[in-house]
């Protein structure tokens, strides 16, 4: 199924990959994030749940092994090929049509700021079938509508396989509502995006 | 479930809107936009954008409920607790070295959070009578909740208090309020003085000269040629050598009027007008 799936999709399509993750899912992007190709071209979102009063330490904990540069956009910037966007503490991150990022102090999403639902919502309807989505290890559905969203748009759908993932209530809640293209571990992730 | 909604819907509502009320929202950030559009439908059970528009040109008491569904009016006191601390130890006592009394102006003041954070401040500080705030919104029922000044004990615990700690206040913020059903009832006092003025920044233009400007979280619903014509208006508004403060992750570098301010603080997003 895994090669029937990668052979219908057309990767040099892909524009764009969503990442979102919460508890547990730390050591996967790092690990992600040291092994993925420095070339990689597509912008990188993620949204992951963090602490809302601290807004430093993240990205620096994050960037230590990283071989992408990893950034916290302000308000309307311009997305640039070959970057990660990692939202803000507090803030939703949503991805605009004009290739733009705009933030928001919205209400929490299942009770989180960012939400992950919002940045996949937003990301699959500026970038349609040319995005990929990958749910990581987490504690609460946040996620799962924005899945559900990216696919029901043309979207490719990847979940950590649950089996491997500290916590897998956000990747089972993905995969009951809807269609998940590939299930795979950490390193079939990082294998994955490097051959596109 | 309300279906989504195209972008075409949006610019018809919109137009409706800036025809049957005076309002433009054809320049907000399009996500957060269409989100609060949605969220409208699915709490009045409206189930397409034409419904919605109808109800809306059709009962203009709806509209104030659309008026104040559609801002965001979540907010925190003491957001920041650095951006209060860099106010209290560096920008108020710089400004009260050259300057008697003071005017600043909470644009986008919204239920009342950031009037209160500045009211203790500069109570705390013994400075209140140094400083004359006006704050303003667009939405008539938010101000009208401002002035109630009552919040949910959660938020006051969880979030408000919690600020007020990190920001290192003198004593302790249940002390602002009583506790009464459930809500805590802040002392009115504090912003007694306190002008309160509807005012839509994207219409209402310069109503006053300030020595500081808070719009922190508000432009961000706006997209950046609507951005650029209420920087213009702000800088119109404030002194010379006055401070202009907005959100941690607001920028103004790509606007027309950055080469106006200098950065007195990136992190804590203050900036200082040195040309008119």
């Amino acid at each position: 199924m895994e090669n029937d799936q990668i052979q219908n999709f057309d990767k040099s399509q892909i524009k764009a990959v969503v990442i979102g993750g919460s508890a547990g899912s730390f050591q996967v992007i790092t690990k992600i994030l040291a092994e993925i190709n420095p070339k990689f071209e597509p912008p990188i979102f993620m949204a992951l749940h963090r602490l809302k009063h601290v807004r430093n330490g993240f990205i620096e904990a994050l960037s230590i092994k990283s071989k992408k540069t990893i950034v916290e956009p302000d308000d309307k910037e311009n997305i640039k090929r070959g970057l990660v966007y990692l939202a803000p503490a507090n803030y939703h991150m949503n991805i605009e049509l004009g290739n733009k990022i705009s933030l928001s102090t919205e209400e929490m999403v299942n009770n989180s700021r960012p939400a992950i639902d919002i940045t996949f919502d937003t990301a699959s309807y500026a970038y349609k079938n040319k995005i990929i989505g990958i749910m990581l290890s987490g504690a609460n559905k946040d996620g799962a509508l924005g899945m559900k969203k990216l696919k029901d748009r043309g979207g490719f759908t990847i979940v950590q396989d649950p089996k491997e993932c500290t916590i897998d209530t956000m990747t089972t809640a993905a995969l009951n509502i809807t269609k998940i293209d590939l299930i795979l571990n950490t390193e079939g992730i990082i294998r994955f995006l490097n051959t596109l | 479930m309300v279906e989504d909604i195209e972008i075409n819907d949006l610019r018809n509502l919109c137009q409706v809107i800036s025809q049957r009320y005076d309002y433009d929202f054809s320049n907000y950030a399009m996500s957060s936009f269409k989100r609060r559009v949605l969220r409208i439908m699915e709490l009045y059970k409206l189930e397409t954008a034409f419904i919605l528009t109808e109800r809306v040109k059709n009962d203009s008491v709806f509209f104030k409920t659309f008026l104040n569904e559609i801002t965001v009016n979540v907010t925190e006191m003491f957001r920041d607790p650095s951006m209060w601390r860099e106010l209290r130890d560096k920008i108020l006592p710089n400004l009260f070295s050259t300057h008697e009394t003071i005017k600043i102006w909470h644009a986008g003041c919204s239920s009342g959070e950031e009037v209160y954070s500045m009211a203790i401040l500069l109570k705390e500080m013994g400075w209140e009578n140094k400083v004359k705030i006006w704050a303003t919104d667009i939405d008539e029922g938010i101000i009208a909740k401002a002035k109630d000044s009552k919040y949910t004990i959660k938020n006051m615990v969880e979030v408000n208090e919690k600020n007020y700690i990190r920001y290192g206040g003198k004593f302790k913020l249940s002390d602002y309020y009583k506790e009464s059903n459930g809500l805590a009832v802040m002392k009115t006092e504090l912003i007694s003085d306190v002008t309160f003025r509807l005012h839509d920044l994207v219409k209402s233009g310069v109503f006053n000269k300030f020595d500081m400007i808070l719009c922190r979280n508000v432009l961000i619903y706006f997209n950046q040629q609507l951005q650029n014509e209420v920087f213009r208006m702000f800088h119109e508004s404030l002194f010379n050598y006055s401070y202009f403060i907005i959100g941690s992750k607001e920028t103004l570098i790509w606007s027309d009027i950055a080469n106006k301010f200098i950065t007195v603080n990136q992190e804590e997003k203050i900036f200082k007008k040195v040309k008119e």
